[in-house]
């Protein structure tokens, strides 16, 4: 039987476009040392560390993990890297999880971080290919084409989307990291923002930031040591597939609706929506909020939509409610940005979510994809600890 | 509680101290060092047949001995049942649009694109699989998934190996592959009619 785990401490930097104070050891080192306050630990307490950040020719450092073990306190101790493009946060901790669950090491320090002030991730991800021509630009003229067939496939309202993006941006402003903090905004200015890669509006997209999110995860007997509440590990899993083969549902890929069925039978879950109490899904794109609805089973095929129209994905009188940090759509530190979903269904279940807290959360669904939406890192975590 | 989810710690940066010597030294932020690398592609079997091929205004791709699906471009192997794909197949430079994309942002080292322009999966007529294209010789507002195109390439004289010898895909005017029949949903399409069985 796997060793039960928790999370101990999360610790967060501001995210914001340009983080000039502080170099990427700096950047690394505040997320980390917070964490270990929060978990009421110190360096020593912590037997191993994994790390991990979307492709390294974003910054140009080259296996940064190396030249970041002294800021996060590695030397001398294992320490791993994981590479899972954008889902990479969310795979970082899962590998992390898995080090403890397996009894290998007690305290485990995990880590995602970006610093796109000194990067171009828009353009780091159109490369040149020899075999292809070069007029993909960047993530949004890859996802566009999806979003443009699930609006296709269901009929869903043009606004959908809008609707969640300005969701988002109004959660954000109750959470102090969230990057974008835009009190005067306005549902027409959401609607009304240029077009980028139609039909994805600037408004609809993601921001560029700078920043670092790290877990500290103990085992059985470090969980019942803390004087804190903690977040119980329920589930993990992780699925990947290939990009391109005929015939694949683009819009809502095995590997995801295969990750969702194995996380949510660890935990025991049967009816998704009733049983978790807050989500925090990787949304770079507005309207990946319905389409990963419905992926991971929170509601029927084609009603994804219907849950954003209704409302129901609003911390404010949401029965599901959706992104209560603001999500990815309000902070984009790449590598780190799955990592927050994860840290932020933590924080929900330990009641420790401040002004975005969601009353009561007992049980929490952390989410992340990556690649083509290829990649996928999920968890879930509860108040209480799982029967097995 | 040790920590307030409502108030932002401060920075850690706030308790570097340099040390007294440095005092009066300005201090530095950030440095640009832009960064160029050049490098020699060598491509591996599948790609250089591939690539060759456009030198003679060919499209090749190579066929799955599992099911038969035709993949372009070939890449050696069939992702799905990881068997090696040897048979290269020609294509006709002829397909229909699959997703597409219209894109309001200018891409660095493409300054010819005007703006806006659509990129889109093109699905050549024999192919399982979309590859990548510009659509152009019509307004960006009409082109759909399912439209017929044909490649517009570049003059004889130009050709090189490489996917750049197609300028674009044009419209051919023909009607277009009904939706649930197009793109991604063309191998369900396919499988579901029953004409599985292909030379």
């Amino acid at each position: 039987m796997a060793e039960r785990t928790a999370v101990l401490g999360v610790g967060q930097t501001k995210y914001q476009t340009t983080r000039g104070d502080v170099s990427l050891p700096g950047l690394v080192r505040e997320a980390a040392y917070r964490a270990l306050e929060d978990a009421e630990l110190d360096w020593p307490d912590i037997d191993a560390v994994v790390v991990g950040k979307a492709p390294d020719f974003f910054e140009g450092v080259m296996q940064p993990e190396l030249y970041l073990a002294e800021a996060l306190g590695a030397v001398g101790k294992p320490l791993l890297r994981v590479h899972t493009a954008g889902s990479v946060g969310g795979s970082t901790a899962v590998v992390a999880a898995s080090l403890v669950q397996a009894g290998i090491h007690r305290r485990v320090l995990t880590l995602g971080f970006e610093k796109q002030s000194e990067s171009n991730a828009t353009w780091a991800l159109s490369l040149p290919q020899p075999f292809s021509v070069s007029i993909n630009a960047g993530a949004g003229g890859y996802f566009s084409p999806i979003i443009r067939q699930y609006m296709a496939r269901t009929d869903a309202p043009e606004l959908i989307g809008c609707m969640v993006a300005f969701k988002d941006r109004r959660h954000a402003l109750l959470n102090p990291y969230a990057h974008l903090q835009q009190p005067d905004l306005t549902f027409e200015q959401v609607v009304e923002s240029p077009m980028l890669w139609a039909p994805i509006r600037f408004s609809e997209t993601c921001p560029s930031s700078d920043g670092a999110c790290a877990l500290v995860l103990g085992d059985e007997a470090a969980g019942d040591a803390s004087a804190q509440p903690v977040a119980w590990i329920h589930g993990t899993a992780l699925r990947s597939e290939a990009n391109n083969f005929p015939g694949r549902d683009e819009v809502n890929p095995q590997a995801s609706r295969d990750c969702a069925d194995d996380v949510f039978a660890q935990a025991g879950i049967a009816d998704r929506r009733a049983e978790i109490d807050a989500v925090e899904i990787y949304v770079p794109f507005s309207w990946y909020e319905p389409m990963w609805l419905e992926s991971l089973g929170f509601c029927d095929i084609g009603h994804g939509w219907k849950l954003v129209e209704e409302g129901a994905t609003h911390l404010d009188g949401g029965d599901l409610p959706v992104n209560c940090s603001g999500g990815v759509l309000s902070s984009n530190p790449i590598g780190a940005s799955g990592m927050i979903r994860f840290a932020e269904a933590a924080l929900q279940v330990r009641g420790m979510a401040g002004d975005h807290q969601v009353d009561g959360a007992r049980k929490a669904f952390g989410h992340a994809y990556g690649g083509g939406a290829q990649y996928y890192a999920m968890w879930i975590v509860g108040s209480d600890k799982p029967s097995s | 509680m040790s920590v307030d989810p409502r108030v932002l710690p401060a920075a850690l940066s706030g308790e570097v101290r340099l040390p007294e010597k440095l005092a009066g030294v300005e201090s530095v932020r950030s440095v640009r060092t832009p960064i160029r690398l050049e490098y020699d592609f060598i491509p591996g079997a599948a790609s250089a047949g591939y690539l060759n091929a456009f030198a003679d205004r060919k499209i090749l791709g190579q066929r799955s001995p599992v099911d038969g699906a035709v993949f372009v471009p070939p890449r050696g192997v069939d992702p799905r049942h990881g068997a090696a794909t040897p048979d290269y197949v020609e294509l006709p430079d002829t397909g229909h649009v699959g997703g597409f994309c219209v894109t309001r942002l200018p891409i660095p080292g493409r300054d010819d694109l005007e703006i806006p322009y659509v990129s889109a999966w093109i699905h050549l007529d024999g192919a399982d699989v979309g590859f990548l294209g510009l659509v152009a010789g019509i307004d960006t507002s009409e082109v759909r998934m399912g439209m017929r195109v044909r490649a517009v390439w570049k003059p004889d004289d130009q050709l090189g190996r490489t996917a750049e010898n197609i300028l674009h895909w044009a419209p051919t005017g023909e009607p277009d592959v009904p939706v649930d029949a197009a793109g991604t949903n063309a191998w369900h399409a396919k499988q579901a009619a029953g004409s599985g069985e292909r030379a």
